[in-house]
């Protein structure tokens, strides 16, 4: 029995490691971020699932416009088509922003991150910068890989300019990514994988759904507003030189400025939540 | 060194935990012991910043935890062994901690090796069966190889190989001088690894005292006998004026005693002794008397005593002196 001899003498000196302490910072988190993003098979498949509704969506308009031979185009471009293959591209991305948070909470794995990295304000920050490069690269990429074979496939519509071609490729890009980072701060608001996935899905489509049923004429302008801001017709405002829906509704780079204030609204009030609570 | 000050918890009505104040002191195990639902997660999860406290401060090496820049080269901690990413695999689940803290790379194969993971190092952790779950939680807490550890119930659902290697290994992380704080609602597991002894109920401190000490004044140790002349036995006992219970099955209990006196006092007589052995009360039993009037969840109804029904607390101080 020599147990009992160890016990009653508390080691004199306390623990110290060989591992040298280094000043972990903002950078670290990322690259813990990234670890995580890229060895889930949940990134791959929302992502790749993106990239495949991208490119036959987008290819399939263009392909049936140019077989038509369309004459009505007037002075829109064909980049317009990348529309058609965005919409359906946001789900994923919703889908993706939202659990790259959610699915911490519904694994536990949150509390895992919050201990080794205590400061909530470098786990959120980390979180939405790995998550926006990530799927800015890839839609910006891939929406200026349809947009070209788009403009070489329809000859019949205009050329189209550099301010098009930047919208169509950096503009949708960031505007996925942002209403991913919307969806990223709604994962956080409400823990809960399926519960932040439909009430995003709802975000995108419902407003311009009810719109459509708004027959009476004291909701005009509610109906007009609709049409205006919902999520879809601000992505065909992105590919529209002028307004689309009414005289003074966004068009151009104002989407993206829109979706962009509203996320980091969401993103503070995620922070301040994350902050506060108990995880 | 950690020290919790007037720590309480409070949800609407309920306290969970309530002005708890102690200190965990380094190079020993502390046993932080008590019922179900006696606060002691609560405790933990404020101790490392997860849950805010009502009121109270806890403080690891004299910061708040959220001071600390690369916490995972303070303090490791098992919290609860499911706390992964099921789809990641292990290696990659630890990867992504270490980076956090700026822990080099090679110190997740390390400490994979450490708790016999290596083989399984890349399969997803959600095939993992309880037992590894728990060793790849104990990897996440040894990975900054950290002067303090807080495991919560790590023995829990293991088999007996398991049990053994998780107090070895807390033995000789103490033996380093570590500080360890390990909870159970298991009294006998306590006694076989912890040093100190910290006891809460319902929230509240109950006994804040080193493991020799608990031992020596909660246990009653008494001789047991057992013999074919048990009469001639118990006549000879008697008459040297000791109390000979019977205490079933032929056997006769004795207080204050010890077997060397009473197997002399046997063979001078020429008494047949089929046993004669020393015996201690279950710690557990007193950790119950301690407990009972703070245990939260009693199971009504039943007996466990097998007499009659008896109101209130079915174990604790009213059935224990019936």
């Amino acid at each position: 029995m020599t147990a009992p001899a160890q016990h009653h003498a508390p080691a004199p000196h306390s623990y110290v490691s060989p591992i040298p302490v280094r000043r972990a910072h903002l950078g670290d988190a990322l690259a813990s971020e990234w670890t995580k993003i890229r060895s889930v098979r949940s990134t791959l498949w929302t992502l790749g699932v993106m990239v495949l509704l991208m490119v036959a969506i987008g290819l399939g308009v263009a392909a049936i416009a140019a077989n038509a031979g369309e004459q009505g185009m007037g002075d829109e471009s064909a980049l317009g088509f990348g529309f058609f293959g965005m919409l359906p591209a946001s789900i994923c991305v919703i889908t993706l922003g939202v659990l790259t948070i959610a699915s911490e909470y519904g694994t536990g794995m949150i509390r895992t991150t919050l201990t080794a990295c205590p400061s909530r304000a470098r786990v959120l920050t980390a979180k939405a910068i790995v998550f926006f490069l990530l799927v800015f690269t890839v839609t910006t990429v891939v929406a200026a890989l349809v947009g070209a074979v788009q403009v070489a496939l329809v000859d019949a519509a205009d050329t189209p300019t550099t301010g098009e071609w930047l919208r169509a490729t950096v503009g949708a890009g960031g505007y996925l990514a942002m209403l991913g980072l919307l969806s990223l701060a709604l994962g956080t608001l409400i823990r809960h994988s399926a519960g932040a996935i439909t009430v995003m899905i709802g975000v995108l489509l419902l407003p311009l759904v009810a719109a459509m049923f708004m027959f009476s004429e004291a909701l005009k302008s509610v109906q007009e507003w609709l049409f205006t801001y919902a999520i879809p017709s601000q992505m065909i405002a992105l590919y529209a030189a002028r307004p689309p829906f009414g005289d003074d509704g966004p068009s151009g780079w104002e989407p993206l400025l829109i979706m962009t204030g509203v996320a980091g609204v969401a993103l503070a009030g995620a922070f301040s939540l994350l902050n506060s609570r108990d995880v | 060194m950690i020290e919790l000050e007037g720590l309480t918890k409070r949800y609407g009505a309920k306290t969970a935990v309530d002005h708890l104040s102690f200190q965990v002191r380094p190079g020993v195990i502390t046993g932080f012991l008590g019922p179900n639902g006696a606060g002691k997660s609560t405790t933990m999860r404020m101790m490392l910043d997860l849950d805010n406290p009502t009121s109270g401060t806890v403080r690891i090496d004299g910061k708040h935890y959220r001071e600390l820049q690369e916490p995972l080269k303070y303090i490791g901690a098992l919290l609860d062994a499911k706390a992964m990413n099921g789809g990641r695999s292990a290696y990659n689940n630890l990867l992504c901690l270490a980076q956090s803290n700026r822990i080099p790379e090679r110190r997740v194969s390390e400490v994979l090796d450490l708790v016999g993971l290596t083989p399984v190092a890349r399969k997803k952790s959600k095939g993992f069966s309880l037992g590894m779950g728990q060793r790849l939680g104990i990897a996440s807490a040894l990975l900054g190889d950290p002067e303090i550890l807080m495991f919560d119930e790590p023995v829990n659902g293991l088999d007996p190989e398991g049990i053994h290697w998780i107090r070895n290994l807390m033995k000789a992380l103490a033996a380093e001088g570590r500080t360890i704080f390990v909870s159970s609602h298991l009294m006998s597991e306590m006694a076989l690894t912890a040093d100190h002894l910290i006891v809460i109920g319902q929230g509240k401190l109950l006994a804040d005292t080193s493991m020799a000490d608990f031992i020596q004044e909660n246990s009653r140790s008494y001789v047991r006998l057992r013999s074919p002349q048990q009469e001639r036995l118990r006549d000879l006992l008697h008459a040297h004026g000791f109390i000979a219970v019977e205490a079933g099955n032929g056997t006769l209990e004795v207080d204050g005693a010890t077997t060397e006196k009473l197997g002399e006092l046997a063979a001078e007589n020429g008494l047949v002794l089929h046993e004669l052995s020393s015996q201690r009360a279950s710690l557990e039993e007193a950790f119950m008397q301690m407990t009972a009037s703070a245990v939260e969840y009693h199971a009504h109804g039943t007996d466990v005593h097998g007499g009659a029904p008896a109101p209130g607390p079915q174990w604790g101080t009213t059935s224990q002196g019936a």
